[in-house]
């Protein structure tokens, strides 16, 4: 299956059907939502979360290279250390990582080893919802950022996605996240904003279902107002890249980013996302491939974000199996690494590396819990409790972000 | 609720858009031969004539302009495939047999995009209409030799030297049991008894490869033993999980995105006995004729967003566009933009159901598409113009087999309703149309 996207994991997570449903009908007075759109807190930083679908290859993305256990197991996979891109004597990129590479040489990238969960669970649906939701221990119908955003008071504009459809980790209990595909509103003539305001508004003893469609009206004469705020203070064409709905490339993406922040939108976490890493066959030009539509876009982002307080952060749900399969590709597996980059961002290899040899199951073992990494976000870059939207979770990572 | 809007209701579930015609008759039979009739069987379609893949017949060390040709000639096939289904949802769609094919499109979710044969699409489309309205037995069968979902799990791969878990895995996750109800031995066991299977693309056959196949014996799902596909088939469908995980997937397709209500929870994975089903082998109809039927049902209206095939064949269906090939453009235009298109789910788990179609650029969608079907039906607009102003909503409602509007909608709808199109348009978006 090499066509994964985020639309998979809506299906089998509650968090789509669930989380959503009491965000109908709140519309907010949209005079109070603009008067807080240019105060801005000047300190406040930006997350930028790039999730990676399908399950990407930990292995052959930071490379142990000097591992004899490494090329061992998966013999036709393996690149040589001739053929990495050292970050020491013991690691280094995919060959396809060229600009994540400078960065790290510049100490701008913080690659945090061996990140996961207990009793890690291969199905994509089942690892993506755990890292979504924040909740490997039992099934959670909200996203964690979702929660973030029901705490920082609920305006969808607070945490925008640049595709057409809401990922589950900005669905939260009373909120969610705005989808802006094409980063522009489109709509056809002889429709009004003023018909928009009214059908968003909540009709008495409707079901819940139909008042979140009523609710999209409210949204859209929000997401509208900001993206006119955007428009007004870079003259550039957002509209240009507008594709109608269809899904984004990740560098369009993050080019919206890019424009929302420096715009000084009111937005404080931003989800793009890649798909296409599932990988069962014929992995090692496939993944090189996937890896350059990663890394091109990313460090051209995280190098046009400089001079903002922006922290970038990338993960998939799971690494692959240690061990290759016959067809040149690998299963499902476990820990993996998270990047993360920008404002604060102390460059470097983090934690340990899972060993290669004492597995579970052929997978490895992980040596970072995936909350810790939230938590340390959820503080620093979001300035937030991360124990009350992480379940009370006091975890955090030492040394990574300042 | 009165009897109009319970058969109403069925329709809307069952059928992939009823007509005010629909609904009329429906009233007329009553609601039990209503059920009967639109959930009856169906003789399987002649498939259209796509001609040879040319794709699989190039030869090794084709030239580059041979293979952009075939490539070509494949995604014109493709095309033609996905409008040929898409037609036959609106011009069959007084019955629920194409839909129920949908569903298991959606179910068994395998995409062109990496199977690359319109062909070997339809002949996987063919065995659920063939399979798919009985026990679930012969459709598991039919599927783990379907050459189509050999190729999109990477079966092909999978070979006794060392297997490939894709295909497994998905069987056992999202078609036949759900997660938690096998473990990660049970995944590597049914590999084993996978591996083998190759496809010929240029016939659209699958065959298994002696040479490729693993015979040592495994544990399975609790049994031990040499297993071939049918056994592997038969250990899923008497599993105690598989007829509980089809009605919770009927459920999210025809009931509600939310639990089961404990009524209809007994009655669904059972179904309808009478007359063809056993009561516990899975049979789909015969659980979707219970729930039509059930009086706790019409207590769902609303709770269920119509997935973009069902908006949009609806719409075609009731606005009744009379040149339908005009219409091909903008229906898929449409479906693109809402993110649906048939013969490309977006992998193997399906498409998402419920909240996630309600997003801000659907919402876009639905006003823009809605302009564009309406101005392919100038007899229906000119039937609501026909229509005193005082009552053009109560019309379009009716010809849009909506209850009615609320205060809200109402508002937005009566001072456009002197201009019919924008009427119908702005109708085509509203919350009232846009679940079911």
């Amino acid at each position: 299956m090499d066509v994964i996207t985020r639309r998979r994991f809506l299906l089998a997570s509650g968090v789509a059907g669930g989380g959503l449903l009491a965000a109908g009908g709140t519309a907010y007075a949209l005079r109070d939502i603009l008067a807080t759109a240019g105060d801005r807190d000047p300190a406040a930083r930006t997350l930028v979360l790039v999730t990676l679908y399908g399950g990407n290859d930990g292995l052959n993305t930071v490379i142990p290279y000097a591992d004899p256990a490494y090329a061992t197991a998966r013999p036709a996979l393996a690149y040589d250390a001739g053929a990495v891109l050292k970050l020491d004597d013991e690691v280094g990129l995919n060959p396809a990582l060229t600009g994540l590479h400078r960065l790290f040489g510049e100490k701008k990238l913080a690659v945090v080893r061996g990140v996961g969960y207990p009793r890690p669970d291969r199905s994509h649906f089942r690892s993506m919802d755990i890292w979504q939701t924040g909740r490997p221990d039992r099934p959670e119908n909200t996203g964690w950022l979702g929660r973030w955003l029901d705490a920082a008071g609920g305006d969808p504009r607070l945490a925008v996605s640049f595709e057409p459809v809401l990922p589950p980790l900005l669905a939260g209990a009373t909120s969610a996240g705005a989808t802006v595909p094409g980063g522009s509103v489109r709509l056809p003539k002889d429709v009004s904003t003023a018909q928009l305001t009214a059908l968003g508004a909540a009709a008495p003893g409707e079901p819940v279902a139909q008042g979140r469609a009523a609710a999209c009206f409210a949204d859209l004469t929000r997401v509208q107002d900001l993206m006119h705020d955007v428009a007004d203070t870079e003259d550039d064409s957002a509209d240009a890249t507008a594709t109608g709905g269809s899904s984004q490339s990740l560098e369009s993406q993050l080019a919206l980013v890019a424009k929302c922040v420096q715009a000084g939108a009111a937005t404080r976490v931003y989800s793009v996302s890649l798909g296409g890493f599932d990988l069962h066959a014929d992995e090692k030009q496939a993944q090189e491939n996937q890896l350059a539509k990663l890394d091109k876009p990313l460090a051209a982002f995280a190098e046009r974000m400089a001079a903002h307080d922006v922290v970038i952060a990338v993960y998939s749900e799971f690494g692959r199996r240690v061990h290759a399969n016959a067809s040149d590709g690998t299963d499902h597996g476990t820990a993996s690494d998270v990047l993360l980059l920008g404002s604060g961002v102390r460059g470097g290899l983090h934690g340990e590396p899972p060993s290669l040899t004492d597995l579970d199951q052929g997978d490895l073992k992980f040596k970072i819990d995936f909350r810790d990494v939230y938590a340390t976000l959820l503080a620093d870059v979001l300035g937030s409790d991360p124990a009350r939207t992480l379940n009370g979770w006091t975890g955090r990572l030492d040394g990574v972000l300042a | 609720m009165t009897e109009r809007r319970v058969i109403a209701h069925v329709l809307r579930r069952l059928t992939p858009g009823p007509t005010a015609a629909d609904i009329d008759l429906g009233v007329a039979r009553g609601l039990d031969a209503t059920v009967r009739q639109v959930l009856a069987p169906v003789p399987p379609p002649a498939l259209p004539q796509l001609g040879p893949a040319a794709e699989a017949a190039l030869p090794k060390g084709a030239t580059k302009e041979a293979k952009q040709q075939a490539r070509q000639q494949m995604a014109a096939q493709v095309a033609e495939a996905t409008w040929w289904w898409i037609s036959r949802l609106v011009t069959t769609g007084s019955s629920g047999a194409e839909k129920l094919t949908f569903f298991w499109h959606g179910h068994w979710a395998t995409s062109v995009q990496k199977v690359r044969s319109a062909g070997l699409m339809l002949a996987q489309q063919q065995a659920f209409r063939r399979y798919g309205t009985g026990a679930s037995g012969p459709l598991v069968r039919a599927m783990l030799r379907d050459p189509a979902l050999i190729i999109w799990l990477d079966g092909q791969r999978n070979t006794r030297k060392a297997p490939n878990e894709n295909l497994a895995r998905e069987v056992m996750e999202l078609f036949t049991l759900g997660v938690g109800n096998y473990s990660e031995d049970d995944v590597k066991a049914a590999a084993k008894v996978l591996t083998g299977w190759q496809v010929d693309r240029s016939a659209g056959t699958a065959r298994l490869v002696a040479g490729r196949h693993d015979t040592a014996p495994v544990s399975l799902l609790g049994a031990t033993g040499v297993f071939g596909v049918d056994e592997f088939a038969d250990l899923l469908v008497r599993h105690p999980a598989h007829v509980p995980f089809l009605a919770s997937r009927v459920w999210a397709r025809y009931g509600s995105g939310d639990p089961v209500p404990a009524e209809l929870s007994a009655i669904l994975p059972a179904g309808d006995p009478a007359p063809e089903s056993t009561g516990t082998d899975g049979n789909v109809v015969a659980m979707l004729r219970a729930l039509a039927v059930h009086e706790a049902f019409p207590a769902t209206a609303g709770h269920l967003v119509k997935q973009p095939i069902e908006w949009v064949v609806g719409a075609v269906r009731q606005l009744a566009v009379p040149d339908l090939a005009k219409a091909r453009k903008p229906v898929l235009a449409a479906l693109h933009a809402l993110g649906q298109v048939p013969f490309r789910p977006p992998s193997v788990g399906g498409w998402p159901a419920g909240q996630a179609w309600l997003t801000t650029a659907a919402a876009q969608a639905r006003l823009r598409s809605g302009q564009a079907l309406v101005a392919l039906a100038p007899d229906t607009v000119q039937k609501v113009a026909q229509a005193p102003a005082g009552e053009r909503l109560d019309a379009v409602a009716r010809l849009l087999a909506v209850d009615g509007w609320t205060d809200r909608t109402a508002a937005v709808l009566k001072p456009v309703a002197a201009a019919p199109p924008r009427l119908l348009a702005l109708a085509l978006a509203t919350p009232e149309y846009t679940v079911h």
